[in-house]
Parts: C-alpha cells; sequence; structure tokens
C-alpha cells in the first residue's frame, strides 16, 4: 500500500510539473507556476485528474485558454479526463508570482509588481504613485500615464530618462 | 437569490454601460480604462449570476422587470464627467460593500475578498477624474458639477435593504457619506442638495422597476443571442 500512495504521489508532483510549465497566454514568458495560478492538481482515480485554477483579476479571459492548455497537455501525458475547477478563495494576489516570474517579466519589458500586495478594502488612495523602475535603462524617474493598460492587471507608465512607455504589473 | 441577482445585475449592467464607451472615450488610455472595469465588473456578474443560476440565461434571456439592479447603474453614460460621477458614487460604495461581505463568512465572502482590491482601483480612477474635472477648466467644472447633481436621485438606493444580505447599511451610508464628502470637497465641489431619492423612480431597481433607458440598453444588449439562440463562437 505504501508504495502505492508513493507512486500517486510521484505521478501527481510530475502532472502538477506538466501542468504548471504551461505558459501563461497572455504573458507567454511566464508559466503558470511562475504566475502563481495553480492551486493544486488531485488524482481522483485512474486516469481522472483534478486541477484547481486561480484567477488573476474575476474577469481575467485568460482562465478559459489556461484551462484548455492544461487539459491539453494533460491529454497528451495521457490523462483523459481532467476537470479544471476555478477556485476563488484564498484571492489571488501579485505576491504570488515567484522571483524567477518577476526577474523574467522585467527582462520581457514589464516592470514586476512590487511586494505587500495590493489595495486593501476601503484603504484611500491607491498607492501606485510610488516609485517603480523602468524595465528598459532602470531609472527611477517614472510617470503613471494610465492605471489600467492592455490588459487589467497592468498600468501603463513612462520612463521620464529614456522616454519609453512600458508596463508595470500593479499590485494586487 | 435575491441577493446574488440583485448584486450580479448591478455589476452586468455598468459593465454594458462602461462598455459603450469603447470607441467613443475622449483619449486612448480612458478607453483602455473604461473596458478594463468593465472587463472586470464582468468577471464579478458572471461570478455572482452563476450562484442564482445560468448566466446566459439570466444576462440574455429575462425581461426588464426581472432585473434586480440598482437604478443607478443602468442611467446613460451622458458625457465623460456623467460616467464619472456615476462611476464615483457607485464604485464607492461597491468597495464598502464587499469590504462588508469579505470580513464576513456567507457565500459572497470569496469573491467579495477577491473583488475588493479590483474596485479599490476603479474608486482611486473615479477619484482621480473627479478632481481633476472639479477642479479643472470652467467647462470640465461645470460638467462635474451637473453630472454629479443629475445622479444624486439615484444615490439613496444604495443603502436599501437586499434580501439576503447582512450588512450593517447605517455603516454602509456613513462610509460612504464621508468618502463622497472628503472627495468632492478636495475637488472643490460641494455633495449635492435634494432628496437621494424621486418621486416614483428612484429606489426601486431592486424591485424590478427601472427607468427609461434601460430597456433600450437591454434590447441592444439581449439582440444578438435571442435572434441567434445557442450560437458559438
Amino acid at each position: 500500500m505504501v508504495t502505492e500512495e508513493l507512486g500517486t504521489t510521484a505521478l501527481e508532483e510530475e502532472l502538477r510539473r506538466l501542468a504548471g510549465s504551461v505558459p501563461d497566454p497572455e504573458l507567454p514568458v511566464l508559466t503558470l507556476d511562475e504566475l502563481g495560478v495553480l492551486r493544486g492538481l488531485q488524482i481522483l482515480g485512474p486516469g481522472r485528474v483534478e486541477v484547481e485554477l486561480t484567477p488573476t483579476y474575476t474577469g481575467c479571459p485568460a482562465i478559459e485558454s489556461m484551462s484548455a492548455d492544461i487539459q491539453r497537455v494533460l491529454h497528451e501525458h495521457g490523462i483523459p479526463e481532467v476537470a479544471v475547477r476555478t477556485v476563488l478563495s484564498p484571492p489571488w494576489t501579485t505576491d504570488a508570482i515567484s522571483t524567477e516570474g518577476r526577474r523574467k517579466l522585467e527582462e520581457f519589458g514589464i516592470a514586476p509588481p512590487r511586494p505587500g500586495g495590493g489595495p486593501g478594502p476601503s484603504s484611500g488612495p491607491v498607492m501606485v504613485e510610488l516609485t517603480v523602475r523602468c524595465p528598459h535603462c532602470g531609472s527611477t524617474d517614472t510617470t503613471l500615464l494610465s492605471r489600467f493598460s492592455s490588459t487589467a492587471c497592468k498600468a501603463l507608465r513612462r520612463c521620464e530618462s529614456c522616454r519609453e512607455p512600458f508596463d508595470h504589473f500593479k499590485e494586487l | 437569490m435575491t441577493a446574488a441577482l440583485a448584486l450580479g445585475d448591478d455589476a452586468l449592467v455598468l459593465a454594458h454601460r462602461l462598455g459603450e464607451w469603447a470607441g467613443h472615450a475622449p483619449v486612448l488610455e480612458e478607453e483602455v480604462a473604461l473596458a478594463n472595469i468593465a472587463l472586470d465588473l464582468l468577471g464579478q456578474a458572471r461570478v455572482l449570476l452563476s450562484m442564482a443560476g445560468d448566466e446566459d440565461e439570466l444576462a440574455y434571456l429575462r425581461e426588464e422587470r426581472a432585473f434586480r439592479n440598482v437604478q443607478l447603474v443602468e442611467q446613460e453614460n451622458g458625457d465623460f464627467a456623467h460616467t464619472i460621477a456615476r462611476q464615483l458614487y457607485f464604485s464607492t460604495y461597491q468597495e464598502l460593500l464587499y469590504g462588508q461581505l469579505a470580513a464576513g463568512e456567507s457565500e459572497f465572502a470569496p469573491l467579495a475578498r477577491k473583488a475588493a482590491k479590483e474596485v479599490a482601483y476603479h474608486r482611486d480612477h473615479a477619484e482621480h477624474w473627479t478632481l481633476r474635472l472639479g477642479d479643472g477648466t470652467a467647462q470640465s467644472r461645470e460638467r462635474m458639477r451637473r453630472g454629479l447633481d443629475t445622479l444624486w436621485r439615484y444615490t439613496g438606493e444604495l443603502f436599501e435593504p437586499v434580501d439576503g444580505l447582512d450588512l450593517d447599511r447605517d455603516a454602509l451610508r456613513r462610509g460612504w457619506t464621508d468618502s463622497i464628502g472628503s472627495v468632492l470637497d478636495r475637488a472643490t465641489l460641494t455633495v449635492p442638495e435634494g432628496p437621494q431619492r424621486g418621486a416614483w423612480t428612484a429606489g426601486a431597481g431592486r424591485q424590478g422597476l427601472h427607468t427609461e433607458p434601460f430597456g433600450r440598453m437591454l434590447a441592444e444588449m439581449q439582440h444578438l443571442h435571442r435572434s441567434h439562440p445557442g450560437a458559438t463562437w
């Protein structure tokens, strides 16, 4: 029995690694694991797996392609039945993005979120004015252009040193 | 599931109204901002309506009288200042509402904990624009004042009881009144005078009574689904 349990765990770990290595559909430099949206994976029975996924924003449209991509990868690995369940609690925060994920974001030209999470409930002004470093030249002299950018999770900023506009993954 | 419908309809209807700005916003950044806020609200609406039944049936196949949203969110966009006034009134309310729900243990707590942070950005956006327009040019100030005045009579409904929601409504009203007062003060504007409800119209959205613009909005929102039932991409 012990060996069987160990076997299941090892397979679960392998499947979790596979699911976690799926690239984010909107930020393909990041894997779902680095983004911190993969919450769990359980083997329910032979050939049956349940995956728990949490959205970055409640309305994030990428969650559907994430589910489809996870299902495809696990199908290819011989798991015919893959159910992807969306969980909201506890809520995702930008602190769930791994150190490696932050590094990749910056390399990709997106200023990573500052640690400490996002706005608390009714906490007054949302602090998006604190220094964000330009991912192109490293200057801290940057200005907020818009709180919302190409996706809900990003704000648009401009560097006053190199004059390049850039996305900032804003704190949530 | 009155409460899930009420909150879900608020989010759905406002998402649709904000989506109407696509292609019409004054600058590109605002086009994107309003669409992103709409997307957040649509995501919240999907979770809430799914708690009450089938989200598509509820959104696309109900008649006007079956919607439980407050009348504030169904009001037409008007000019940009009018939309910002509606955003300020509603997002301030919604942030406080989700804050209370997030602190509780009801079925709404998981969504509220997540959405409260999203809505904090919506409220922040509305506040910044209220300051810029109110403390801006004579014209922007006049338009902001007009938007705030016109929508004032729809704000009383935000504090009406909702079946199935355990809220401290006094705290909600107090927090809202303080917050709006402080923003308008900083924007060199004054809090509108007059009642927070109309003769018969205001205060009835939760009972299914809506204002004239809502029927036209629903016709447009539901047209495609009703014309092509079951269609998929």
